[in-house]
Order: C-alpha cells, then sequence, then structure tokens
C-alpha cells in the first residue's frame, strides 16, 4: 500500500466518529517513577492478542494448537501519545503487528478509540495496530520476549532536563539493555527530538551500548521509515510547524562481540 | 549532610528491621545481623568473635538489611540502610574494604572467584567493585563502585550468582526476575540480558540456585509474596513448575492458625535440590520442599511447626552438618521496650529426613545441643531470658510481621497522603534553607 491511501483514509476521518483530542485533554507531562493502577500482563505469553487485533486472529482461529503461528507485535512505538506514527505505518506494512506504548490513561484511551473510527471507516484496514497503556519503563519485558521484535520508536520523548531527573528519561544505558533484550539481532532503533541536548544523550547512550550499532548514513535515508519519524506524529507536527530542529539517532541492535555461551 | 542524619534517625526510631542470618560455607562461623548489629560466633574456636573496623565504630549506624558469605567463605559482606557495604575477611574477622553507595543498600553478592562485591541500592541499580589482590588486612581508601545493571526504580530484594558463574540473577518488588549475563569485564557493566522470569504475581523476596547431581545445568528457585515457591529454567527463562504453599498451608490449620498473608521470604536449598527449605510468613514453623528436576517438579514435603508465635525471618543452612539455622528477629521491639531481639533454632538430622528414616525428622534441637551450646546463645540472643516467654515471644512475632511487610511490599499512599508527602518534603527542605 502507498502512501497516498495513508492521506485519503485521513481525509475521510475527519468527517467520521473520529474522537477528538480537546475531549481527551491531559496532563502534559507523567511521573514515570509512580506507580499507576493499570492491568499488567504476567508475561508475554498473557498479552490479549485476541482484544487487540481480532482480525488477525479470526482469521487462523481454527486449530488452537497453531497458537504460535500466530503473528507476534514486530514493532512498538514507546510514549507513542496520540499514535500518529501508528496511524501512518499501518498501511505500510499491513501484515506486521504493532503496538503504541502510552502511560498517560486518557492519551491511551484516546489512540484506541482512533484506531477503531479508522477501523469502521476503513473496513478491513488498521487491523494491525493497537495500543496499550502502561509503563514502558518497568513492564516491557512484561510485553514481549526476548528478540521478539524488529523495530522500537522513541519519537520526541519527554526531555527531563534536570540531571536528577535524568534517570527518568526512557532513554538510558541501564534501559538500553531492556531495549536490545526485546529487539532481535539486527533490529532497528529509531529516537528523535527536537531537544538538542536530549538528541546528543540518546546518541551517547546508544554509542556506548556494546549491543548496538550506527547504521550508515545511507541506509538510513534508504529507509522508508526515517521519513515518518520527523513528521509522522503530533509532536513532530508540532515542531514543524514552529519551525524547530530535530535530532535523530537510528541504530541497530547487533550481537555481543564476545559471547560466553 | 544534616537531613541525611535527621531521616536516619527517624529511621532507626520507625522502622523495624528483620534479622539475618548466613552460615559459612565451610560451617567454621555463623554471622547474625539485628539492626545495626552484626554479631559472629566462630565454631572453630567456639567462642564468639569480635569485629574489627578502624574506620567505624559501630561498623554500621544503621539497619543492615542483607549479609553473606562468599563461595569459599574466604569474604563476608554486609550492608544495609547506612549505604555502607562492609567486606570482612573471615579469618580475622577485619574489615577490608568500606563502599560508599549514593543510596539505602538493599542486598548484595560477592562473586564466586571472590573478585567483586556487587550490591543493589534502593533506586534498583546494582553496583560493582573489584576487590584487589592486595587486600592483605589493610583497610583501603574508601572507593565508589560502578553500576552493572539496573532494574527501573524497582527495590532489588535478592541478588544471586548462578552457580557456574555466568549469570546474576536479580529479583524485584515488581515481580520480576531478570538474569543477567556476567561478563569477563563486569566493570563495564552487564547489559546483556539472558532471560526474564515471569510468572510471579506479587514481589519476589528470594532466589537460591540449585544444581541438581545428574543435571548439567543448575536451576533457579524463587519465594514470592504470592504465596508460591516456582522453579526456573533460568537459561530459557522457562518457569518449570509452581509450588503453592499457600494450598497446602490451608491444610495445617488444625495445628496452625492460618493468618492473612502467606508471603514467602526466605529460601535455602542444599545444593542438590533434595532439600529446600522455605520461611512463610503467616506459619510458625519451616516448609520443607523437595524439588525433582528430571520431573519438573516441586512439591511439599513437610512442614515443622516450631513454636507457637515463632516466625522465621531469615534461614541459614549447613549443607554438610545437615543442620538448619533458624532466625526470628527484629531490631526495634517498641512494645518490649528493646533495641531488638532474636530467637534462633536448629533442625538437625535432615540427612535422616532425606533417606526416610523411620521417625519424626527432622529434630529441633534444645538450647544445649546447638552447635556452640548456650555460648553462642548467649552471642546472639542476649543474656535476656525474657526472650523465653510467650509474650516477648509474640511481641517479637509482630515486630517481624511489620518489619517484613515494610521491607517487602511498596507503601501504598492514597491521593492525599502523596501531595502530603511531597508538601512535607519541601517544608522541610525550605525551612532547612532559612535556618
Ligand atoms: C512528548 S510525547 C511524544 C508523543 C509521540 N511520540 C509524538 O511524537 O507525538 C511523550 C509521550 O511519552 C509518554 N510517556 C512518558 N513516559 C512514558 C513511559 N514510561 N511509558 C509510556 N509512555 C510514556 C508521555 O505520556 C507522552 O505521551
Amino acid at each position: 500500500m502507498s502512501k497516498n491511501d495513508g492521506k485519503a483514509t485521513q481525509g475521510k476521518r475527519q468527517s467520521a466518529h473520529l474522537p477528538r483530542k480537546r475531549f481527551y485533554r491531559a496532563r502534559a507531562h507523567s511521573n514515570p517513577l509512580s506507580d499507576s493502577h493499570f492491568p499488567i500482563p504476567i508475561s508475554p505469553a498473557d498479552v490479549d492478542y485476541s482484544s487487540h487485533y481480532p482480525h488477525f486472529l479470526h482469521s487462523s482461529k481454527n486449530d488452537p494448537d497453531e497458537d504460535d503461528l500466530l503473528p507476534k507485535i514486530r514493532f512498538a512505538d514507546i510514549g507513542c501519545g496520540f499514535g500518529g506514527l501508528l496511524v501512518k505505518l499501518s498501511p505500510l506494512f499491513p501484515d506486521t503487528l504493532m503496538i503504541g506504548m502510552e502511560l498517560r490513561d486518557k492519551v491511551s484511551e484516546y489512540v484506541k478509540e482512533r484506531i477503531l473510527a479508522l477501523r469502521a471507516s476503513n473496513p478491513g484496514q488498521y487491523e494491525n495496530i493497537s495500543v496499550v497503556r502502561t509503563n514502558s519503563m518497568k513492564y516491557l519485558p512484561n510485553y514481549f520476549c526476548k528478540g521478539q521484535l524488529s523495530k522500537i520508536f522513541f519519537l520526541f520523548p519527554d526531555p527531563h532536563f534536570k540531571e536528577k531527573n535524568h534517570r527518568r528519561r526512557v532513554i538510558s544505558l541501564q534501559l538500553l539493555d531492556e531495549y536490545a533484550y526485546v529487539l532481535e539481532v539486527g533490529g532497528i532503533i529509531y529516537t528523535i527530538t527536537d531537544v538538542e541536548e536530549l538528541g546528543d544523550w540518546m546518541k551517547f547512550c546508544l554509542n556506548s551500548h556494546p549491543l548496538f550499532s550506527a547504521i550508515l548514513e545511507e541506509e538510513i535515508e534508504a529507509d522508508p521509515v526515517v521519513k515518518l519519524l520527523a513528521s509522522a506524529t503530533e509532536e513532530g507536527q508540532k515542531v514543524a510547524r514552529n519551525g524547530g530542529q530535530t535530532f535523530y539517532a537510528v541504530f541497530r541492535r547487533i550481537a555481543p562481540e564476545d559471547p560466553i555461551i | 549532610m544534616e537531613e541525611e542524619v535527621h531521616t536516619g534517625e527517624i529511621n532507626r526510631e520507625a522502622e523495624v528491621a528483620p534479622a539475618l542470618i548466613a552460615v559459612h560455607p565451610l560451617e567454621r562461623s555463623i554471622a547474625l545481623a539485628l539492626g545495626y548489629e552484626l554479631r559472629v560466633f566462630d565454631f572453630e574456636m567456639d567462642c564468639a568473635v569480635p569485629l574489627t573496623d578502624e574506620a567505624y565504630s559501630p561498623c554500621h549506624s544503621d539497619a543492615i538489611r542483607a549479609i553473606c558469605f562468599g563461595a569459599n567463605g574466604r569474604l563476608f559482606v554486609s550492608a544495609g540502610d547506612d549505604k555502607l557495604v562492609k567486606i570482612w575477611r573471615t579469618d580475622t574477622w577485619h574489615c577490608i574494604r568500606t563502599v560508599c553507595s549514593d543510596k539505602r543498600v538493599s542486598a548484595v553478592a560477592i562473586s564466586h572467584d571472590g573478585l567483586f562485591v556487587t550490591f543493589a541500592d534502593k533506586f534498583g541499580v546494582v553496583w560493582i567493585e573489584r576487590l584487589e589482590e592486595d587486600d592483605q588486612g589493610q583497610a583501603s581508601v574508601d572507593k565508589k563502585a560502578v553500576p552493572l545493571l539496573g532494574h527501573y526504580c524497582s527495590i532489588i530484594t535478592c541478588l544471586k550468582f548462578s552457580p557456574d558463574g555466568k549469570f546474576i540473577a536479580t529479583a524485584d518488588r515488581d515481580f520480576k526476575i531478570r538474569i543477567t549475563i556476567f561478563p569477563k569485564g563486569p566493570l563495564k557493566g552487564s547489559h546483556e540480558i539472558q532471560n526474564f522470569c515471569l510468572g510471579h504475581t506479587d514481589f519476589v523476596s528470594c532466589l537460591t540456585f540449585i544444581c541438581p547431581l545428574d543435571c548439567h545445568q543448575s536451576f533457579l528457585l524463587s519465594g514470592s509474596g504470592d504465596a508460591t515457591v516456582r522453579l526456573w529454567d533460568h537459561v530459557s527463562g522457562q518457569l518449570l513448575d509452581t509450588c503453592d504453599v499457600g494450598e497446602k498451608a490451608g491444610l495445617l490449620d488444625s495445628k496452625e492458625k492460618v493468618e492473612d498473608s502467606l508471603a514467602v521470604t526466605d529460601i535455602n536449598a542444599l545444593p542438590d535440590g533434595s532439600f529446600v527449605a522455605a520461611a512463610i510468613q503467616g506459619l510458625h514453623g519451616v516448609m520443607i520442599l523437595k524439588c525433582d528436576v528430571p520431573a519438573r517438579r516441586l512439591f511439599i514435603a513437610k512442614f515443622v511447626f516450631v513454636e507457637e508465635c515463632f516466625v522465621p525471618t531469615s534461614l541459614g543452612l549447613s549443607s554438610s552438618a545437615k543442620l538448619l539455622w533458624v532466625v526470628m528477629g527484629a531490631s526495634n521491639v517498641s512494645k518490649l521496650g528493646v533495641s531488638k531481639m532474636a530467637q534462633l533454632r536448629v533442625l538437625s538430622d535432615l540427612d535422616k529426613f532425606l533417606s526416610n528414616e523411620h521417625g519424626d525428622y527432622p529434630v529441633i534441637l534444645k538450647d544445649k545441643d546447638m552447635p556452640g551450646g548456650e555460648k553462642l546463645l548467649l552471642q546472639f540472643q542476649g543474656s535476656d531470658h525474657v526472650t523465653k516467654q510467650d509474650a516477648a515471644l509474640a511481641a517479637t512475632a509482630t515486630a517481624v510481621k511489620v518489619a517484613m511487610q515494610n521491607l517487602l511490599t511498596k507503601k501504598q499512599y492514597s491521593l492525599e497522603k502523596r501531595d502530603f508527602r511531597k508538601r512535607d518534603r519541601n517544608d522541610r527542605k525550605f525551612k532547612k534553607q532559612q535556618f
């Protein structure tokens, strides 16, 4: 499917029953350190694919033993906000399951409604995207097994400027261990920000991590997904409207140099 | 700085810390941590040993939260709320190194080669420090450790190296167990996660590895607030079996009044897994489990009732002597007006129990029959024979319960309280600035 299809459906949704953002106004920032109350799957086996991707489940439901053959989630958009990236990626990779993870309750509710509305007005489409409300910094391993993901996105994450709040940043040397764990070898991590200091920080962390290596510039330019980083999401559009600069880092998950096992 | 001291004092007042016990791997000595005090008894010399620490007196100034011996028994480490990690030589009981942590310490471990000490802080970060070869009994300068790995903002309850030294296992209050590859050069951090062992539905309180004889690998056992002990293949992350101790506890009620929480608070196992002892919060004794790894089974073999009101806080297994040391204790037993109290029991004849010999095994030893006998008890329990009274035991039991609850479960604040806490903290900061 081409990008134009995406545009067409976007036009249609305006008139249809898409949820309006202003009814889902939320606090600007959430504190990822505090414990909130939302259900957490005990392990990736407990993630309820049937509620997220009913369409994919029904087409291969006949044999319960085929459970393992069901497609797994392959892309994760961390801190997906209002879900712009998922909506753009969906038609580009129609057979790939993707999930957005969002901490703010109202925002994740909005994304859920948005996806349902898109599915209703475009039968057969947008069946591969969904959203969960969760704290990705704490519960990523509850959703994904080792090496399950092929792409993970961090678009315009909260900057947490103060030094003492750096540990709240969604990219850190320690959290990269977990992102490396859920990504398959060869998988790609995409980050972008309009805050230069944060961009430097994310690049620094990725460069310092033994399981990630920078992707060549030519390769980045050839990746159709990279074009979406700055433009697909609500935050990206806001930055673009204000003429802001963006800083991206795209790295590949690599195998450890000296495996001991 | 002032604030640090201040909060430290408040903690000593209000927070009760459970007593901890550790047995030397070759059974040369035994250590008990009670509040900020560390007490050691040497079995070979048959006497209590004084600890020497040139730099600090007392050696710890706040509750000790974790103690352990290194695999070969040469070193011992203690750490806790005073943010100090102390490494001791066990031949002289001399403190050879004090490592300062920024935050309070919740778990410690020494790598099997004795080259590294690792500890977890209240932010869920595990730190590592290299122990120099030239630590010849001289206290060296205080150094700062480097970060090894992190559980994002979840307090780590337990930290263990796998028997082959390849992995480091960490458990937290968010139901998680993380298995990380311990690299050859760990000072650069352990970045490769082997797996997460997920299945517990409440905090994970304790971990222990077993190496069954006819298996080529080791396995992991974990105990949790969800009243289960679980058996894992930690290499694949697969849950092999779950033993619900709560279920069995229900059958005990003729003898035992089962209380609300059946959280597993400590587990100890013989290396081959033939004997697994579990301390369970609401039960007045020790639950004995057995592990049949080839059959992937973990099951309850017996419950050994110790005494009314006896709630074990920590277990110490002597593998060769076939003894299980069981301690119940807490610092700050305010009801009794004493600052700390510990009660020690020993289960013996584990071998007879294991070989299904006829009779009621294991046996609870009488005080005089314990290794170390009265001398050890005097050192560990104190001369106060109040400790023998039922009321004292009951008060300790209550304190222990509070201590374990505080340690393992998250504080639940209502929204108002949360706001209040925030305000409170700012107020204090504000006042401090004015002075
Ligand atoms: C500045 S917004 C960017 C949203 C979106 N990626 C975009 O580009 O429009 C950052 C988002 O991350 C979410 N977030 C922050 N910490 C999070 C966490 N620990 N887990 C999940 N979402 C988080 C915030 O709620 C917020 O919606």
